[in-house]
């Protein structure tokens, strides 16, 4: 009888230990813009999410509270549209049963999301959703990645003023909410510093033809242009106020630079600048994930594409998600928003740390931003430089940019 | 220079390209009374042509205007057969929703091929600069352009012997069909030379801007203006009428923001329609 109970006790074994073993899953639900307008960084957004999937899952999965669970996505395309994410977050949440979720890409398409997953209880992390105002209306569950639109342009200007105090500004942008609340803390911003704002006016954000808005400009004096929107506004806007001879010394354009696709444009991308979420030279000591080397390493292997910093918070996004997880040793969302509430950590993507007052909750206060620039190496290729602030700094500004007579600083002072 | 002066000219540039935009769209409606609502896929397949070319070839991208014509004909041949022609002699509503299908058939393909990232065909050619205004080449390019193709599309329509069946057709069709023309293959050739005329149109545009398979639904909204302020069927008429619409924008732009243009063309579009149904060239071409 002996010898039969252990013949039973051998063959039972291995259900026993493939039940104890066996890896629960985490499903994580998002939107991505596979067309539309935001298509180009939605993309980006998209690999950093999927880059961070396929690492974790490859190493096992995340291991919280003595179990360990996969990575499943759940995702659709939002076509860019804030209606189509209405319908697939609430899908994700009562369908899908999605246990987090990831923002879709902008500001916008978070803003309708935001309202959904709140409703549900439902934790989502933001990334690409850099406007304050979706942070300020009492929500629990949503924590942004991003450095806020309210600081978006504090660098560009910062840089501008100190290599021309006299300069006058000219703000174009897309008259979306993201934009829009960039270029009214940016105006402000520069009030403040005591730069002039010569020009102001909001495009719609399927405009095609900037020709118009480039005579304004031209007309207001201005010296320097500072807007944009998302990637096909602003490469359009970056093209023609090249082939149009604009003769501006800075241009600061948000998002669309930041996508190697900018190269694309060939000589009109020379100059331009863009403010930075993250830019792969940055040297931040990881506490935990890979350095900017790593990750900058893994995503062109896998992508032949350098990585944008949509690409970057999209990665680190589930890296706070995950290290949230760990902390709270659960996936229950209340637990897991406490674990984030005291998430004060430092990634290849900078610092992340989240407001926890009521009345701006989850809000990012802990990253900051750089100023990139578009300039040439020696063999005449584009590559992209940290220009600003000084300690981050890869290569000094070209300034003033416009027209076959690109200086640096030092060329610029002499030239005067 | 004003600036007044060179939003102006600006206009008159884009102008001439909306015309020839129109065209195409003028000349189907016209003829065959179709509505075809695809127009806009057409203008992107014209942009993507010349990016495909210039991108293989890198030779002057005006010159690749003629394959992308060639191509752009072809293309509306196989869909005037496939979606067109059995529907032209039904209820209007038929052959709208028969194109407007074409149009999402199109643009979905598109969108998988290649995605809606904007493409650029970084083609320039040296422009005109007067004061701080400069003018570019390839605007201008694409006026001239524009202006001859009108050109050789109304010689063709007045004296061509197949022009002449063109008119004939779209104004009785039965009674040129009595005179032994054949209205089928009438229709197909006035179906094709209306896309073709798209397809350069996006071919034009897309030496202009960055572009995606989406940016033609923008120049088929400008295009029904335009035809409704022309009249159907007449290529000078769509010129003129989009010289007209550019200028509009080019006068009212730098008085008001960008973004109140479309409310003002729009409001100029029923306006026409309800004091000019037949267009405002209607006892002049």
């Amino acid at each position: 009888m002996r010898w039969l109970t252990t013949l039973a006790l051998l063959i039972l074994l291995p259900f026993f230990l493939g039940t104890a073993m066996a890896q629960q899953t985490v499903t994580i639900g998002f939107t991505v813009s596979n067309t539309g307008s935001l298509n180009v960084d939605s993309q980006e957004q998209f690999r950093g999410f999927e880059l961070w999937r396929d690492q974790v899952n490859a190493a096992g999965g995340i291991k919280a509270g003595g179990k360990t669970y996969s990575i499943r996505f759940v995702n659709y395309d939002d076509e860019s549209k804030p209606q189509r994410v209405q319908q697939l977050y609430t899908r994700m949440i009562l369908q899908d049963k999605a246990d987090f979720l990831f923002s879709p890409y902008s500001s916008g398409l978070t803003a309708t999301a935001a309202i959904v997953t709140e409703q549900n209880g439902k934790l989502m992390i933001t990334t690409g959703a850099a406007e304050d105002k979706t942070y300020k209306q009492g929500n629990r569950y949503l924590f942004q990645m991003f450095t806020p639109s309210s600081d978006y342009l504090t660098s560009a200007l910062d840089a501008l003023k100190a290599h021309d105090t006299k300069t006058q500004l000219a703000f174009v942008y897309a008259d979306d909410s993201f934009s829009s609340a960039v270029a009214a803390a940016g105006k402000a911003y520069a009030q403040k510093i005591g730069l002039k704002v010569a020009f102001d006016e909001a495009y719609g954000p399927e405009t095609a033809d900037f020709g118009p808005i480039i005579d304004k400009v031209v007309a207001s004096h201005a010296t320097a242009l500072v807007g944009g929107g998302h990637y096909a506004d602003g490469a359009t806007l970056a093209r023609q106020f090249h082939n149009q001879k604009a003769k501006l010394e800075f241009v600061s354009l948000l998002v669309a630079p930041d996508s190697p696709k900018f190269t694309e444009l060939g000589d009109a991308a020379f100059g331009v600048t863009v403010p930075s979420q993250w830019e792969p030279q940055s040297a931040y000591k990881p506490q935990f994930g890979p350095s900017g080397a790593e990750f900058a390493k893994a995503y062109q292997a896998k992508y032949n594409s350098p990585p944008s910093y949509e690409s970057g918070g999209g990665y680190t996004a589930g890296m706070i998600l995950q290290h949230a997880i760990q902390q709270a040793g659960t996936l229950d969302a209340a637990k897991v928003a406490q674990a984030l509430n005291a998430t004060n950590v430092t990634t290849f993507f900078g610092q992340t740390r989240f407001a926890t007052g009521a009345n701006e909750h989850g809000l990012q206060i802990g990253h900051a931003m750089v100023l990139a620039q578009w300039q040439k190496d020696k063999a005449g290729a584009l590559t992209k430089q940290v220009v600003w602030p000084a300690q981050a700094q890869t290569a000094r500004m070209v300034f003033p940019i416009w027209q076959g007579q690109s200086k640096t600083l030092e060329e610029a002072q002499k030239a005067k | 220079m004003s600036e007044v002066l060179a939003s102006l000219l600006d206009g008159l540039f884009v102008g001439c390209i909306y015309g020839l935009a129109a065209m195409g769209l003028s000349l189907i409606w016209g003829v065959m009374n179709v509505i075809n609502l695809s127009h806009g896929a057409m203008i992107a397949l014209g942009m993507f042509g010349v990016y495909l070319l210039y991108s293989h070839l890198a030779i002057n991208a005006y010159i690749l205007l003629l394959p992308v014509m060639a191509g752009g004909f072809l293309v509306g041949l196989a869909i005037y057969w496939i979606a067109v022609h059995g529907v032209v002699n039904r209820p209007q509503l038929m052959s709208l929703l028969s194109t407007f299908a074409v149009n999402m058939i199109v643009i979905g393909i598109g969108t998988t091929l290649w995605s809606t990232s904007p493409y650029n065909v970084n083609f320039e050619l040296s422009g005109i600069t007067i004061g701080p205004y400069t003018f570019t080449g390839n605007h201008i390019a694409a006026a001239i352009a524009a202006v001859i193709l009108a050109a050789s599309l109304q010689l063709f329509l007045y004296s061509a012997r197949f022009g002449k069946a063109i008119r004939a057709v779209a104004d009785n069709r039965d009674g040129a069909e009595l005179m032994g023309i054949s209205s089928a293959w009438v229709l197909m050739v006035a179906f094709g030379l209306g896309i073709s005329l798209a397809a350069a149109s996006g071919a034009l545009v897309a030496m202009l801007f960055p572009f995606t398979i989406l940016s033609g639904g923008i120049y088929e909204l400008k295009s029904f203006v335009v035809t409704v302020l022309a009249g159907l069927g007449k290529p000078i008429g769509a010129l003129l009428a989009g010289i007209l619409l550019g200028l509009l924008e080019g006068a009212v732009t730098p008085f008001v923001a960008v973004s109140w243009v479309p409310l003002i063309e729009f409001a100029l579009f029923v306006f026409v329609l309800v004091f000019f149904p037949r267009g405002i060239f209607e006892r002049m071409l």
